[in-house]
């Protein structure tokens, strides 16, 4: 990677402008209905500037501080994921002919994205839903589309809320990689960090001015202070192990006198990629959408069999979710689920602290403990020659 | 990770929502509320150019109802219709039952693993039993029939056949051609009737008196409900079968099919890509967790 550089703050401006003009549809953190969330940009005015958010499990304010800023808060409600991964998306159509019905598979072209202000752990969170939609036996269309033109730009936190806790994932604050652009601001202008040529390209008209010692001290001072602002920690030591030899642990009914089961962990969380397919049909029932929505493994009628729902209690529909974040997750994507964001802590309505509940378990022994053993299915073992046809 | 993610390793299936317009040729009834589909595709090139291998399932689906998971039958004698055995329970096997023969309706498929036949070979010639409760015949259907096809690589080769009442008992009409074709079937039921003169009581009675001569290359493949599964599986235990020669086939409400929609989670196994088809030694510690 090359030296970083230096560009005065009105520049960014300039590089929306080009980006605008290159055809990306630029989005960045906004004050909307009293949070900062991640809309269409136009220009710098856009920004948060002197905007500051306080958080604390089940609590996000926003308020106006005297700082000069455009950066200097932590994540709100929104996450990439829904440009990405959109809440709501048709996946294929029909349509009734004389002949019965016709398919169509929805390939839509979506817009270029350009995210502007993404941090450290939503970098993070990014990289593991790439591994989810794009990585496995099959690729996810809808993603891959938005996903092979989005336009990066990062930005180091320089401030850390009491929620925070990317420091015991691994995942910040930092960013050190999967940008095409990593700003830091400082009082007097962005320190720019270039991570791809397609980066490189697009400041290329920009007045660049070469870093010198004074500002790469301050911005490295600026990014310590985010992460001594970090205060939370998850000791993520056999956490797969802890958390799957545990699954009769007391602590789980613990969990479910206080969860509402109200979906809102899994609908802020970056990396949660429920979701269920339904009907939407006109009137005469003859042009039919299949809609992909968002679901939550919150939801009782989530997973069934013939015989019933699987998880009929609290208990067992937040077990389902936390062991999948933290555990399962391992097996199936060879990452952790979590990114450390600290957004499900802030945005539970009852301000469940999922490092609580993980400290809970590991630091209260529980003496009927066994491992299931859990071995990946050999794909060789099940394959059928392909002439057979009965 | 790239900014740009590297897509050229995205090849694999693109279009998992391809759904193929099908109709229903055929219906038979099986049992009370279980019928038979025989399926067309209703273009030349996809009936071409769809192959699936037995255990795997297909996505039906009836436009403004939605889709259901059904594990393939196999296809009629001929091959050119692609058999569903459904029971009659949700929105979407009602509107098949209700649609009945000249049904247009939409299929996506094959997806999932299928029976491990590379265990079957000239040299060993393995003992199969194969345990089916109820409609779990089904997703059986075209593994007997493989076994018939492939007579030569196995040894004995058992079906046995629990149902509630006789006439939960499915492919009736099959079985006899089935055991003329060596294959050794046994019955039984919970309620009988009263001209029924089969065995009386559940499945797993069945595996405990059959003559096992080979346990260690005995292999054992069922299908039913969770609970008839974990006792087939421990009294094959019991009869000194290993483990792993243990297989069986898993269901959950599959949404999606390709692992991306969460539905089907069994802990870490997406049923609908690691299985539906396990061995027993994988899922088991997974299956004791209650509400998991």
């Amino acid at each position: 990677m090359e030296e970083p550089c230096l560009i005065e703050k009105s520049e960014l401006n300039r590089l929306i402008e080009r980006l605008i003009r290159e055809g990306f549809l630029v989005l960045g953190p906004r004050v909307e209905d009293s949070a900062i969330l991640y809309c269409e940009i136009q220009s710098m005015r856009d920004l948060p500037r002197g905007y500051r958010d306080t958080q604390e499990p089940g609590k996000y304010r926003v308020a106006e501080s005297n700082g000069e800023n455009y950066f200097e808060f932590n994540l709100g409600p929104h996450s990439w994921k829904q440009f990405l991964f959109p809440p709501k998306q048709s996946v294929s159509s029909c349509k009734k002919t004389d002949n019965g019905w016709e398919f169509t598979t929805n390939v839509d072209s979506p817009p270029k994205f350009a995210f502007l202000g993404v941090r450290a752990c939503e970098l993070a969170a990014i990289e593991v839903q790439d591994r989810v939609f794009l990585e496995g036996p099959f690729v996810d269309p809808v993603y891959q589309a938005r996903r092979e033109s989005t336009f990066i730009i990062a930005v180091n936190c320089t401030v850390a809320a009491s929620t925070c806790f990317c420091t015991s994932m691994g995942t910040g604050p930092k960013c050190k990689s999967a940008f095409d652009l990593a700003l830091t601001e400082l009082d007097d202008g962005f320190v720019v960090e270039v991570g791809t040529t397609r980066g490189r390209s697009m400041i290329s008209d920009l007045n660049i001015r070469k870093i010198d010692r004074e500002h790469a001290s301050d911005s490295q001072l600026l990014q310590q202070r985010a992460c001594d602002q970090i205060t939370k920690r998850m000791d993520t030591s056999g956490i797969r192990n802890l958390l799957l030899e545990n699954l009769d642990h007391p602590h789980w009914d613990d969990v479910a006198k206080r969860c509402l089961s109200c979906t809102n962990c899994t609908m802020v969380c970056p990396t949660c990629f429920c979701s269920s397919v339904t009907e939407v049909s006109n009137l005469s029932g003859d042009q039919i959408e299949r809609e992909r929505q968002w679901d939550s493994c919150f939801n009782v009628d989530f997973s069934y069999t013939a015989s019933g729902t699987v998880r009929d209690d609290v208990r067992s529909r937040y077990r389902q979710w936390l062991t999948h974040k933290l555990a399962s997750w391992h097996d199936q994507f060879d990452s952790s689920g979590c990114v450390g964001c600290g957004r499900c802590i802030t945005w539970c309505p009852v301000g469940i602290d999922l490092t609580a509940e993980v400290a809970a378990i590991r630091n209260t022994p529980f003496s009927n403990r066994t491992l299931p053993v859990i071995q990946p299915v050999s794909k060789a073992a099940c394959a059928f020659p392909k002439d057979f046809k009965p | 990770m790239n900014a740009k993610p590297d897509l050229t390793k995205a090849r694999r299936s693109s279009e998992p929502w391809h759904t193929f317009p099908v109709t229903i040729r055929r219906v038979c009834a099986e049992a009370p509320n279980v019928m038979t589909y025989d399926f067309e595709f209703d273009n030349h090139s996809d009936a071409q150019q769809y192959a699936f291998s037995p255990g795997q399932f297909n996505m039906l689906y009836v436009p403004g109802a939605g889709e259901a998971a059904i594990s393939i039958a196999g296809r009629t004698n001929e091959g050119r219709f692609l058999k569903h055995t459904i029971r009659t329970v949700g929105v979407v096997t009602q509107a098949i039952a209700k649609g009945g023969v000249g049904m247009s309706l939409g299929l996506r498929g094959p997806f999932g693993t299928s029976w491990p036949v590379d265990f079957f070979s000239h040299q060993l010639k393995r003992d199969v039993i194969v345990v089916a409760g109820g409609i779990g015949l089904a997703p059986l259907r075209s593994l007997v029939l493989f076994l018939i096809q492939h007579r030569e690589k196995v040894g004995s080769v058992r079906l046995l056949i629990g149902a509630r009442s006789p006439e939960d008992v499915v492919y009736e009409s099959e079985l006899h051609e089935w055991s003329e074709n060596g294959v050794e079937i046994h019955v039984t039921v919970d309620r009988p009737s009263l001209n029924w003169r089969g065995q009386v009581g559940v499945v797993t009675l069945l595996l405990g008196r059959i003559a096992i001569p080979r346990p260690q290359s005995t292999l054992v493949m069922t299908c039913g409900p969770e609970v008839m599964m974990r006792y087939v599986a421990k009294s094959a235990m019991d009869r000194k079968i290993p483990t792993e020669n243990v297989w069986l086939t898993l269901e959950r409400n599959m949404n999606c099919a390709i692992g991306l929609c969460g539905h089907c989670q069994l802990g870490p196994k997406f049923i609908c890509k690691d299985g539906p088809v396990f061995r027993y030694d994988y899922v088991r510690d997974l299956l004791r967790v209650q509400h998991f």
